[in-house]
């Protein structure tokens, strides 16, 4: 900025690093209060630097978990997280990349129409439809399934209108050489537009993944067989037993730690993809 | 709503494209959020046998209901503080990080991860800082005699709520401050600079006009997300209590409705959060349109 004179510059300084302090520190207390025993907490000996039981504690947490405090290992929980992530993420993307292209290459009569239906899901969090989605998963037989905790999500208008934008940029000369060369659309779609939204689709990829990855409600609601749980959904029972007598906030603190370790380092990792597609999706 | 110029001939094609989309779409939105529409206008009897046209007295019940007022009260309340929080200290993170040009990279880093962190994680991360007992927030501040326990006392369970909420948030505000502040031209705070204004009648006259379109859009998107996003530190960590102290509307649709199994009046909010979402959505539509226009 015009004018910056050092101690400014230092000011600047400063404030990043308080800012940088506050955002880290619950991870930070977190990540130390996983390698301290269950029983250190009470007597007050978990401090400011990490304890000896971070191999064991972790070993626990994801093979075993805690039988008396009805904590199911995290290492399955882990597996379904990837799982749901990675299909919502590339569910997504596929039928919204599909219905885009619809929408922008074609004229039929519904297309308008089918543009608003499309729309509309923008407007109905799952939070907000709750109970008579639920009905509908459990009518059509969808609960404790990985596509029951997949399918209801994966309608996306964000993701729609992205591409839609995208292809609006691509000139229609391509179009019109295609159809010279006689390509049908699918050959054109596969050929030129798939290859020309690369980079749009790998960061919308980094948004949605964070998504799936991240559901709590809808998990929770569908999923009653531990073994479809998924970790985010499963740190609710852990704080449950955290306060109860056993005092087990050591495995509850490492499973918060093997939660969001994923997509943190997926953020970290796909900086640039990361933010090209925040913004991208909220424009 | 304008197509290509160009586009394929082809009659079957597209509703075939269109067919996952609209399938999922019909099935798993449509139809439940059309289900919520008519049930807000039953009442289901006392055995959950049958239901008989109540019309709006669903509706005009919610009204009456104190709970669900309190409810109103506290989602605004929570809205308000998260949506403040989080937009000031992600701005004051942006100008502090667009002072310092490249050398803002690895800050960045450590202030944006947040974003990653599932609601859910983010409320436990804080619980276990304030646990009254065990928690290295909760005793510091019993030192500082403050005695802290969330668990108890209904404006520190919100306070601990809202401290969650708006971490998570500060990320989000902080990278569309950011890009704000980059794309507002260096000329112009130049020859601000050179008319003798300082740094606070620059930012003032230059950089907050600048700035508003990106202000606008992400005061409305903070308010949908601690509105709608924020279930999971709610449910994960004071599970709405104590009392209803933390009880947000969002909260209170999936209480009534799976434990309450108060279908009728669950329905009716579920009707009323529908309506706050779409003006939300109606005014973030209005940021696009003019962003588009250029």
């Amino acid at each position: 900025m015009a004018g910056t004179s050092r101690l400014s510059l230092l000011f600047a300084h400063l404030v990043l690093i308080a800012g940088a302090a506050v955002m880290m520190l619950p991870l930070y207390v977190a990540f130390v209060a996983s390698t301290y025993a269950g029983t250190d907490f009470l007597s007050g000996r978990v401090g400011l630097v990490p304890g000896p039981h971070l191999v064991e504690n972790y070993r626990l947490a994801l093979t075993t978990g805690s039988s008396t405090a009805g904590i199911p290992p995290v290492g399955p929980m882990l597996w379904n997280s990837l799982v749901v992530a990675v299909v919502i993420a590339a569910g997504k993307i596929s039928i919204s990349i599909l219905s885009a292209f619809a929408i922008c290459y074609f004229r039929f009569p519904l297309r308008v129409p089918a543009f608003w239906l499309i729309f509309m899901t923008l407007m109905l969090p799952v939070e907000v439809r709750i109970l008579p989605t639920f009905e509908v998963a459990a009518r059509l037989d969808l609960l404790n399934s990985y596509a029951g905790l997949t399918v209801p999500l994966i309608a996306s208008a964000t993701a729609t209108f992205l591409f839609r934008q995208v292809f609006m940029t691509i000139p229609d000369e391509l179009t019109e050489a295609a159809l010279i060369d006689g390509a049908g659309p699918l050959r054109f779609f596969w050929s030129i537009l798939l290859p020309l939204s690369r980079t749009n689709i790998a960061a919308l990829f980094v948004i949605l993944f964070l998504y799936g990855w991240n559901q709590y409600l809808w998990p929770l609601l569908v999923t009653t067989d531990a073994s479809y749980f998924t970790v985010v959904m499963g740190i609710r029972r852990l704080v449950g037993a955290a306060t109860e007598a056993d005092p087990v906030w050591h495995l509850v603190m490492a499973t918060a730690i093997l939660a969001l370790v994923p997509p943190v380092l997926v953020i970290a990792a796909l900086q640039r993809l990361f933010v090209r597609g925040l913004t991208e999706t909220e424009k | 709503m304008q197509a290509k110029r160009v586009t394929f001939p082809g009659k079957i094609t597209p509703y075939l494209l269109l067919l996952p989309q609209v399938a999922v779409t019909l099935v798993f939105f449509v139809w439940p959020a059309g289900e919520a529409l008519v049930s807000s206008l039953f009442a289901q009897d006392a055995f959950g046998l049958g239901s008989t046209f109540v019309g709006l007295a669903n509706f005009a019940a919610l009204l009456r209901d104190p709970a669900y007022l309190e409810a109103v009260g506290v989602s605004f309340l929570f809205a308000f503080c998260v949506t403040a929080l989080a937009m000031g200290l992600g701005l004051l993170f942006a100008a502090a990080a667009d002072a310092l040009g490249k050398a803002a990279g690895l800050y960045q880093v450590l202030l944006v991860w947040p974003y990653a962190v599932a609601p859910a994680v983010a409320g436990v991360l804080w619980l276990f800082m304030f646990d009254p007992s065990v928690g290295m927030v909760a005793r510091a501040l019993r030192t500082m005699g403050i005695s802290w326990n969330h668990v108890l006392d209904g404006g520190q369970a919100l306070t601990l709520v809202i401290l969650a909420a708006a971490w998570k948030q500060v990320s989000y505000n902080f990278l569309f401050f950011y890009a704000g502040l980059h794309a507002i031209p260096q000329g112009a705070l130049e020859a601000a600079a050179l008319d003798g204004a300082g740094p606070f009648q620059r930012f003032r006259h230059i950089v907050f006009p600048l700035l508003a379109p990106t202000t606008f859009f992400l005061l409305v998107v903070n308010l949908t997300y601690a509105f709608f996003d924020t279930f999971g530190i709610i449910h994960a960590t004071t599970g709405g209590g104590p009392g209803r102290a933390t009880t947000i509307l969002v909260y209170k649709v999936f209480r009534d409705g799976f434990e309450g199994l108060d279908l009728g009046g669950s329905s009716a909010q579920s009707v009323v959060l529908l309506v706050i979402v779409v003006a939300l959505t109606a005014l973030q539509f209005r940021h696009i349109e003019r962003k588009v226009s250029y």
